[in-house]
């Protein structure tokens, strides 16, 4: 059963015609108020994760429940729909349950706060925004255990769940969960700090309604998304082709394993288009995993990802909108990775959520060059480090890595950048100041993004030095397939991870580990992976090269890729040219993609001597779960 | 200081002419006042970009011309300067060297890892390289911890090597910028030493002297920019005191302003111009504030629109807020700046419809100078905000603007059809159209300055100048409900005033990060003491004795744990009565009053600053005596305006010949030698004590 809504004065909302120019006007409103939102958070957070990375993002929805303004689609169609009480002017509600919600979050870190916006007693907008905690409780320090099988080891599940009634904070409520994390002071105040940026969110709708009308401000919203559909159905026809004689497009990526010693898994989705609808299919993905790497993927954030994509190519000032998810059909299998039944775990959702960037780009690439982009840092990848320093108070840091953008038509792929909006590093001083480590280097991988007319962006090695005895989590991937090139561009280097102990005994850490003990003095290399290349490397001009190398982005030796020769410090024109003609004899792999492997099973094979690590055992899937 | 006590004596502050001088992309702005009386000159030349310095001592003749003056009885010259702005935004400065500490070399390519632009941005986004190139950034094999102790000894014999490379290799500037400097900035200074022993003429920056504070990318930013703006910045401003000396004798003191509002040495000003790269806009909201000042307003929120860009800040109990950031383009810094924000968009910003969703956009393209709006018949064919302005019967076509510059309604309205035919609407209405987004455009910008900040923008009174702040001023108002709406006399040359207006002000800070329970009133007492000996030095270096400065304190606090923190201000009674007792309430006050809530967590210091100011001038502006209400004898001519929909009858005002107590009804058009004003139906323009226009709704009890 829906929510109920109650208001004071029901009455529906009148469509007036609103002049473009209007429209314009209320949507750079909505803009500045969405802006204003982000603005007070990062401001008054306390945890690094939103206060310095930014892991965090807020919403603006209409009456029903529609995002008009914000970044990953509405949060609201699951928990409407799923939420057995009452929405009533002064409540505020708090879940942070992907499964009571649809997936519009996706691990129990993520604390999704929703509140519904009334003016003379009817409802007129949503505000919600939705943070990353550090720690929610659960087995580790965190909440994000690899080799969870369960959501209740990830710690406590809080349903759709009024925080605020009447106005008033349900302290008992928070209190409950307050008591369930390592961090409770750093919860406290990002919650604080979310509110706050919601009750800005409700200030700045009903100046809003005051300034247009409330008829006025309900048509906007409505033309607004209108207006998006109409754009959005044009892009569609112009870049999706329509099936032919049953031929769609079609694209395959991995998650390299499981932590639990499975993998790849595989995601897999078809794109074609009838009429005006776009269909993606994910039914040839692989079942669930279980371990906690499983995504539960929302249908319209997915539709969100697509349309974020393409529209910047065509209008990037326009406020990106639901408008047009009725244009797009997502088929995601129940029991499939990307829609695992409950109680699966997904804490460690990132890599899957994040090689979604990935499919996207190889998958529309195919009908648009102009959205054919090599696979780049498709991750958040996760450094915790945590435990008792000398003076017996706890220290916790959960820290998201960086590394290479793809090459693109546009031009090179930035080194050790987030391909996440709004994320930023935290600065290594910082670091140093405030938690018990040592940071020795911080510094872009040479020759790290995959050679290409546009190169591939590079890695960034992170050299942390622990201070106090204590536990390290690395949540990591892309160490076995490469994050392919394309176009004729080369893969991207992989990741890695090694600990030097203080008696020189070495050893490479696996991609996803919990609860490694270190000491003091131990140092951790922290590899992240490069971006894809983009285009023929024997096209990038000679002297961009050179330039590369003197920059130390690439070395001498990693310019032979491109086909150039550099000695003494200059382009050694004749050799190169001799090199450039030896690669255009020789053989290229076939099609668009350059994966760096013929087939899974061939790069199993050189796995172990490759990377030092056994390869992962196929995936068993199991059946036996059922919904919950 | 020794060197102080030997220096020449100045002639004092507070006689004597004093020349404020605003160079902007167009005009450059000249106003002489004189000290004792408050009488004032202005002067407008043509700026010339090639070398800015001709186009001020051009006006300087002429204003010594028109107002009969020796140039020698000019005493100070105080001069805004765009130099360093243009610089960093043409990308035309120093070829910079970087050392870093070993391990940090690509600092400035990783920067914070940020992509701009949302969900996909990555996609069309391409990252501009860093202003020191990475080929000519070297590593130091050196190290301090968190706390200033030495790691890791400088290997001197190494860096010694690199840098005879590195200086020889071409640069022409040097920033030395250190892991953890700025806790100590021991290496630092040595491996300035080395270089200036290997190179004495290439110019170092040192991390640790620029910009004290933590954060390796930020730091390292702001110091690179100070070494990439030097040479150009020193060639500027110790040509133009050469100059000045040769017309206006030896004793000429120059002085520039900085981008916090406060003046600095000239010699200051070439050590570290990274602090002037506000220099510009700090002018204007200088020239606001002393304006505000004297008509009795002491809340405003300033608008300062020019060609290409527009400029607001806020000034509350006639206190400009400043920040701790400059942005410029693509360009962050750490370095103090009055809070301006700046948006993309001014008079000769592009109007378009991007096919797709048929939106009307409003820049950031514009149509410059060259080949500028369409209405002023240079070649430009887009329509621009200014071809709106002339559509609509704002800019009268035969209004002049600071020149003789003829306008054409006929070009101005067939550029302005591409959006009426794109639209289908009527011209007038897409001119309207477009006025309404840049003014929306500018509203976002005034919430960021504004309610972002905590502050209700009903309260405050709006000041519109800048070439094309006094169109739009009303209209802005009547959105943000600011009243009134304020037009200066001579809104065109408002930041030379500013420039000629202001105080000499100082600072010295420290990062200084401790849980409030962990240190004492005393410890900080005497910390800031020591701030205040430092920032006073120059101070009193340029002749202002103790007892004429003003010092304020500054404590940057948070709590335990936030990654922001706020300034509290304190006067030096005031903390020795209160202590840091009195810092944690007002710290409390203003977080709830910023972010609706409070917490009950630990205070945390994170820095301490002592302010410096000079005294400030305290004469009146004495203005002509009190007339009627009835403005008819300043009537030009009827003229035609559109808003709201229709064509609408008022009439063009000179504002010559206005008088105080006249009342100015709406619709009205006032121009002015370089600027034109619009007051809207329903609106009355009333002309204060000290000649400003203040616009109010005709039904509001102060038009009455």
């Amino acid at each position: 059963m829906p929510a109920t809504i109650i208001e004071a004065k029901p009455a529906p909302f009148n469509r007036v015609d609103v002049d473009p120019i209007m429209l314009d006007i209320v949507e750079n409103a909505l803009r500045n108020a969405r802006n204003e939102m982000d603005a007070v958070l990062f401001r008054t957070a306390m945890s690094p994760g939103i206060r310095e990375q930014h892991d965090a993002f807020p919403m603006i929805a209409n009456h029903e429940g529609k995002m008009v303004v914000g970044q990953f689609g509405s949060f609201l169609y699951g928990f409407i729909a799923g939420y057995e009480g009452t929405i009533e002017d002064g409540d505020i509600f708090i879940t942070n349950d992907p499964y009571s919600c649809g997936g519009a979050i996706s691990h129990l870190n993520d604390w999704l706060m929703m509140m519904p916006i009334f003016h003379e007693g009817r409802l007129v907008s949503w505000a919600a925004m939705f943070g990353h905690m550090t720690d929610v409780g659960g087995k580790v320090p965190g909440s994000l255990p690899t080799d969870a099988k369960m959501i209740y080891e990830e710690g406590l599940i809080v349903p759709p769940t009024k925080i605020y009634r009447g106005g008033k904070l349900a302290e008992e409520i928070l209190a409950i969960m307050l008591a369930n994390t390592r961090m409770p002071e750093w919860n406290k105040s990002d919650f604080f700090a979310i509110i706050a940026a919601l009750r800005l969110a409700e200030r700045r709708v009903r100046e809003n309604i005051d300034r247009f009308g409330v008829d006025e401000y309900i048509s906007a919203m409505w033309d607004m998304l209108d207006r998006n559909r109409a754009a959005m159905s044009a892009i569609i026809q112009m870049i999706i082709p329509e099936a032919k004689d049953g031929k769609k497009a079609s694209f395959e990526d991995w998650i390299d394993d499981d932590g639990m010693g499975n993998g790849p898994y595989k995601i897999a989705c078809s794109l074609h288009r009838e009429g005006e609808i776009a269909y993606f299919d994910f039914s040839e993905s692989d079942p669930q995993s279980l371990s906690s790497i499983n995504f539960l993927l929302n249908e319209e954030m997915f539709k969100m990802f697509f349309g974020a994509f393409t529209i910047n190519l065509f209008d990037p000032q326009i406020l990106f909108n639901d408008g047009f998810y009725d244009l797009v059909e997502v088929k995601i299998p129940e029991g499939c990775i990307l829609k695992p039944k409950k109680p699966a775990a997904l804490s460690c959702r990132t890599h899957m959520l994040g090689r979604i960037f990935d499919l996207m780009g190889g998958l529309l690439g195919q009908g648009a060059p102009d959205a054919l982009n090599a696979a780049g840092f498709s991750d958040s990848p996760h450094f915790m480090y945590s435990g008792f320093d000398k003076n017996g108070e706890w220290y916790q840091l959960f820290q998201i890595g960086f590394g290479g953008v793809p090459g693109r038509p546009a031009g090179d792929g930035p080194d050790g950048h987030s391909m996440w909006p709004a994320f930023t590093n935290v600065p290594n001083e910082f670091l140093e100041a405030y938690f018990p480590l040592r940071i020795r280097e911080y510094a872009t991988i040479p020759d790290s993004g995959g050679a290409g007319l546009h190169r591939g962006g590079n890695a960034i090695v992170i050299a942390y030095e622990m201070l106090e005895t204590g536990e390290i989590s690395i949540h990591d991937d892309r160490w076995l397939t490469y994050p392919w090139g394309v176009n004729g561009g080369e893969p991207g280097q992989r990741s890695t991870k090694r600990l030097v102990r203080t008696d020189g005994t070495e050893e490479n850490l696996p991609s996803k580990c919990d609860r490694i003990a270190v000491n003091p003095g131990d140092i951790l290399y922290f590899n992240t992976w490069g971006g894809g290349g983009w285009g023929d490397p024997a096209k990038r001009p000679a002297e961009t090269v050179l330039l590369d190398v003197k920059r130390k982005l690439v070395t001498v030796d990693g310019a032979r890729r491109y086909g150039v020769v550099i000695a003494d410090g200059a382009v050694d024109e004749q050799a190169t040219e001799t090199l450039r003609a030896e690669m255009a004899a020789s053989a290229k792999p076939d099609g668009l993609f350059n994966r760096g492997f013929v087939s899974i099973e061939e790069l199993k094979g050189r796995c172990k001597a490759e990377t030092g690590f056994e390869a992962p055992r196929a995936p068993v899937f199991r059946k036996f779960m059922k919904v919950a | 200081m020794t060197d102080n006590e030997a220096a020449p004596m100045k002639r004092r502050a507070g006689t004597g002419w004093r020349l404020g001088v605003d160079v902007g992309g167009t005009f450059t702005d000249l106003l002489l006042l004189d000290r004792a009386s408050g009488r004032t000159h202005t002067a407008k030349v043509p700026s010339t970009p090639k070398d800015s310095s001709v186009g001020v001592l051009n006006g300087i003749e002429k204003i010594c011309r028109t107002a009969g003056i020796d140039p020698h009885d000019i005493a100070e010259v105080m001069h805004g300067t765009t130099v360093a702005t243009n610089t960093v935004l043409t990308l035309s400065g120093a070829l910079v060297g970087l050392v870093t500490t070993k391990g940090y070399r690509d600092t400035l390519q990783i920067a914070r890892s940020y992509v701009p632009g949302g969900l996909g941005g990555w996609v069309i986004w391409n990252k501009t390289a860093p202003l020191a190139p990475l080929e000519y950034t070297i590593e130091a094999d050196e190290r301090l911890d968190a706390e200033g102790n030495v790691l890791v000894e400088l290997d001197e014999a190494a860096i010694r090597r690199d840098l005879e490379t590195l200086l020889s290799s071409g640069i022409e500037a040097l920033t030395v910028a250190l892991f953890n400097a700025y806790v100590n900035d021991v290496h630092e200074r040595r491996i300035a030493e080395i270089a200036r022993e290997i190179a004495p003429n290439i110019p170092v920056s040192t991390s640790a002297a620029v910009m004290p504070e933590m954060y390796e990318y930020e730091r390292t930013e702001t110091t690179v920019v100070n070494s990439y703006v030097k040479p150009v910045v020193s060639t500027y401003v110790s040509n133009l005191e050469g100059e000045l000396k040769s017309r206006m004798g030896e004793n000429v003191n120059l002085r520039i302003l900085r981008s916090d509002g406060g003046l600095s040495s000239a010699q200051a000003a070439m050590d570290a111009p990274v602090n002037l790269l506000m220099s510009g806009p700090a002018g204007g909201v200088s020239g606001a504030l002393w304006i505000a000042k004297q008509a009795k307003i002491e809340n405003l929120l300033t608008f300062d629109m020019g060609g290409t860009s527009t400029d607001v800040a806020l000034i509350q109990n006639s206190v400009a807020r400043t920040r701790r950031e400059t942005r410029v383009g693509d360009v962050t810094v750490r370095a103090p700046s009055i809070d301006v924000r700046t948006v993309g968009a001014g008079g000769g910003s592009i109007a378009y419809i991007p096919e797709l969703t048929k939106a009307l956009r409003v820049g950031p393209q514009s149509a410059g100078a060259m080949p500028g709006p369409a209405a002023y018949q240079k070649g430009g064919t887009e329509p621009t905000v200014t071809d709106a302005n002339v559509v609509l019967g704002y800019l009268p076509s035969d209004a002049k603007l600071g020149g003789d510059m003829a306008i054409s309604r006929d070009m101005a309205a067939e550029a302005v059809g591409k959006v009426a035919d794109a639209l289908s609407i009527s011209v007038e209405d897409a001119a309207e159209g477009i006025i309404r987004i840049v003014n929306e455009n500018m509203v976002g910008a005034l919430r960021l300055v504004s309610v972002e900040q905590g502050y209700d923008p009903r309260d405050f009174a709006l000041i519109g100048f800048g070439g094309a702040g006094p169109l739009h001023v009303n209209a802005l108002a009547r959105i943000t409900q600011s009243w009134p709406a304020v037009v200066p006399p001579g809104p065109g040359v408002l930041c030379a005033y500013g420039d000629a207006t202001t105080r000499l002000r100082n600072e010295a800070s420290q990062t200084f990060v401790t849980l409030v329970r962990e240190t004492s009133d005393e410890e900080i007492k005497a910390r800031l003491a020591d701030l205040e000996t430092a920032a006073a030095e120059e101070i009193t270096a340029e002749g202002v004795g103790p007892d004429e400065q003003a010092v304020t304190y500054q404590v940057d606090i948070r709590y335990k744990g936030q990654g922001m923190k706020l300034t509290v201000n304190v006067d030096k009674a005031e903390f020795e009565s209160e202590g840091l007792a009195g810092i944690t309430r007002r710290f409390d006050a203003e977080h709830e009053q910023l972010f609706t809530f409070a917490l009950d967590a630990e205070h945390e210091l994170v820095g301490l600053r002592a302010v410096v100011q000079g005294a400030e001038m305290s004469f009146v502006n004495a203005e002509g005596e009190t007339a009627g209400e009835d403005a008819s004898s300043a009537k030009v001519q009827p003229t035609r305006l559109y808003a709201d929909g229709a064509w609408q009858e008022g009439f063009i005002y000179d504002r010559g010949k206005l008088k105080p107590g006249n009342k100015v009804p709406g619709p009205a058009i006032v121009t002015e030698m370089d600027s034109t004003s619009v007051i809207l139906p329903g609106h009355v323009g009333i002309v204060d004590a000290v000649g400003n226009i203040l616009i109010w709704p005709a039904d509001h009890q102060n038009a009455r």
